[in-house]
């Protein structure tokens, strides 16, 4: 059986489990989706928020660009973790007490004031819409690669299957489906990276093995990949070499951002009981460590394995040759992923070899000079692409590599599914049924739910067929936004009862629009290529990109909505009593009965 | 009165606990993993330095203990105060 085959009984297997289990679990209840979530278990909720929260960014992007950059990257594994401990002890267990359905609810209601809930729907927007881009991204790739097609085509393919599987998920309790994905997802990411811990290092355990030592020669596999990567040129893989302010501040607003992130907060509305929403918070970060351990050292074990196949007589000796590449199995990966554009090598200087290395850097230069070299040869590699190739670039098994097509399209399906439900509910239920047109029937609410579904889509394959970023950083500038206009709402709300209407408005406002902004001039007016009047290489201020900007966009929400309260009518008597109510668990069954 | 005295005390426990927690927090990540990764740099552990490890494998680690602790003795404030749901 050929691998395409094989890929095929895969991705459509785990699809018609994910069908299945969606069928099976209506017949069980015919209860509205809202409601479904109320008796779930909190590790059962955990599992299902895990799947829920790691999208294609963590499955497909993140090891990939910790194993281009090394250290510098490690903001990812402690941005996207953090944001938990944010969540369970400021937000989770107190709007659990709150008991309403959505974000904005609260703050509108918190607020007193329908404005503020609407500026929440438009932070809600901008930061889910910038969400799915990268999502669509994870997609048009894993399509890209397991049909065989160029990403372009796999893009426009993969938004009708999430459209189809959004309006189809959405209707029906989605946590089973979700739990089901959640184990097709972590097997295909854990499977492969045990194979290759395994023959580096001889450990089962990946996220041991990638400190422990390499087999073959001997050294601890850190020290390994250091030298080799220092041979071709490349940044030490565990030095520093960014600016630390900026990975102080990039890691602070991924954290922020994760615990203001309205489809995961909205997770823990559902568990029965304050208490469990502690809990719930805990468990959900169990089931994303078992990939956030892991992700480390796959990112680490294929640079390595990817330096020695371009390098098969070592750093010192001849660079693989051309014949090698198209003729031999172990290359046969490459001619695969040349077909998505996305990886791409040329002889330059016609020695019938493929010199890979930094010809940015001096000391490889004269080396290049005095072998006749004529810079990099291996010209495209997308960092996208790492995780899906891994299987294929270690040599393992052809169902292994279906496996890992079935768990990054699962990763990328039930995160866009989930933003565009959120995205959906915000246009129909909070915008137009709450404020715009209060009288619309059900059946109007519905179709309107389905339109800005699609048009949400129709928008994100636009900007993802020429996105901002490698997926995650796509997906960590939603995050900054999310972190500017959210978490600091919801955070005073709970614990300030200074703040008011026109403080939280302001805040909200300030944050969103000065992060949006600071996007905007480095990537370009509403991500328009060539639009930019600044990089993130020469940022506008000092060392901060605009994926970092969250953090200071956060504390300029925090400022204006203090300074604006101070100024205005202080918060009348019955909000402060809400806020009271908010703090104490008691009396949590009671609220949700609303 | 009393009950509200109560109610005072619960909630004045809880942003301290909160703090100690998000300060351990703090530490693990922007300290340990970050800002303090050079006084870190001479212990060694598995070919590379501490920092390090608690970039990548170490704050998650920790954070995952800090979450459990804070539900644990959360909910056992709960009930000294007699705030927990029935």
């Amino acid at each position: 059986m050929d691998q395409f085959t094989i890929n095929l009984l895969f991705v459509g297997g785990s699809f018609a489990l994910y069908i299945g289990i969606a069928i099976w679990a209506r017949a069980g209840s015919t209860s509205e989706f809202y409601a479904a979530g109320r008796g779930v278990h909190p590790v059962t909720n955990g599992m299902a928020t895990a799947a829920d929260w790691m999208s294609a960014a963590s499955f497909i992007s993140m090891a990939g660009l910790i194993a281009f950059t090394g250290y510098d990257n490690s903001s990812f594994l402690m941005g996207w973790t953090g944001g938990y401990v944010l969540l369970a002890l400021l937000l989770a267990p107190y709007l659990r007490k709150f008991g309403k359905f959505t974000v904005s609810e609260f703050i509108g209601d918190r607020f007193y004031s329908p404005t503020a809930r609407m500026v929440a729907v438009i932070c809600l927007l901008v930061a889910s819409i910038t969400y799915v881009i990268g999502q669509m991204q994870g997609v048009g790739i894993a399509f890209g690669r397991f049909l065989e097609i160029d990403t372009t085509t796999g893009l426009l393919l993969g938004s009708c299957v999430v459209f189809a599987y959004a309006v189809f998920g959405g209707m029906k309790g989605v946590t089973y489906t979700q739990v089901a994905q959640y184990c097709v997802l972590i097997t295909a990411y854990t499977i492969p990276a045990i194979f290759i811990s395994l023959q580096l290092t001889g450990n089962p355990i990946p996220a041991l093995g990638l400190f422990g030592e390499h087999t073959a020669s001997g050294e601890p596999l850190l020290a390994k990949l250091d030298q080799i990567v220092r041979d071709l040129g490349f940044a030490e893989y565990t030095a520093a070499h960014g600016s630390t302010i900026n990975m102080v501040l990039f890691t602070l607003s991924l954290m922020i951002g994760t615990a203001g992130l309205p489809h995961v907060i909205m997770r823990f509305f559902t568990v029965p009981k304050v208490s469990d929403a502690r809990w719930s918070a805990g468990w959900t970060l169990v089931f994303i460590a078992l990939l956030y351990l892991t992700a480390p050292a796959v990112g680490a074990m294929a640079r390595l394995n990817i330096s020695e196949l371009m390098w098969p007589n070592g750093t010192d000796g001849a660079a693989v040759s051309v014949e090698q590449i198209n003729t031999s199995e172990e290359y046969a990966w490459m001619a695969t992923w040349q077909k998505t554009g996305l990886l791409d090598w040329e002889d330059k200087n016609g020695d019938g070899l493929i010199q890979y290395y930094n010809d940015g850097n001096a000391e490889l230069q004269a080396r290049a000079e005095a072998n006749g070299w004529a810079g990099n040869e291996l010209t495209n590699f997308n960092r996208d692409i790492l995780v899906l190739a891994n299987p294929e670039i270690a040599n393992l098994p052809s169902w292994v590599i279906g496996l890992v097509a079935a768990g990054g399209l699962a990763a990328a399906l039930s995160t866009a599914a989930g933003l565009l439900l959120a995205i959906s509910s915000a246009v129909s239920h909070d915008l137009l049924k709450g404020q715009l047109t209060p009288n619309m029937s059900e059946k109007g609410e519905l179709m309107a739910a389905r339109i800005s579904m699609a048009a949400a889509i129709v928008v994100a394959v636009l900007l993802g067929l020429n996105p901002p970023g490698f997926a995650a950083q796509t997906v960590a500038l939603a995050f900054g936004l999310a972190a500017a206009s959210i978490f600091p709402a919801l955070m005073m709300g709970i614990f300030s009862t200074r703040i008011n209407n026109t403080g939280a408005v302001a805040g909200m406002l300030a944050g969103l629009i000065v992060t949006l902004l600071y996007i905007f001039l480095h990537k370009g007016w509403f991500f328009i290529p060539d639009t930019n009047m600044f990089t993130d290489a020469d940022p506008l201020l000092g060392p901060v990109k605009s994926t970092s900007f969250g953090a200071i966009g956060a504390m300029i929400n925090f400022a204006v909505a203090y300074i604006v309260a101070g100024m205005t009518k202080e918060t009348p008597q019955h909000i402060k009593d809400l806020v009271e109510s908010v703090r104490i668990p008691r009396g949590a069954g009671a609220a949700s009965d609303h | 009165m009393n009950v509200k005295n109560d109610t005072n005390a619960y909630w004045q426990a809880n942003v301290r606990l909160i703090l100690i927690s998000l300060a351990i927090w703090a530490l693990v990540s922007f300290g340990f993993g970050i800002i303090l990764r050079p006084v870190l740099a001479g212990i060694a552990v598995g070919g590379t330095d501490l920092g390090f490890w608690f970039a990548q494998q170490g704050s998650i680690i920790v954070f995952l203990g800090l979450i459990f602790f804070y539900a644990w003795r959360m909910n056992k404030l709960d009930k000294e105060h007699g705030v927990d749901e029935e």
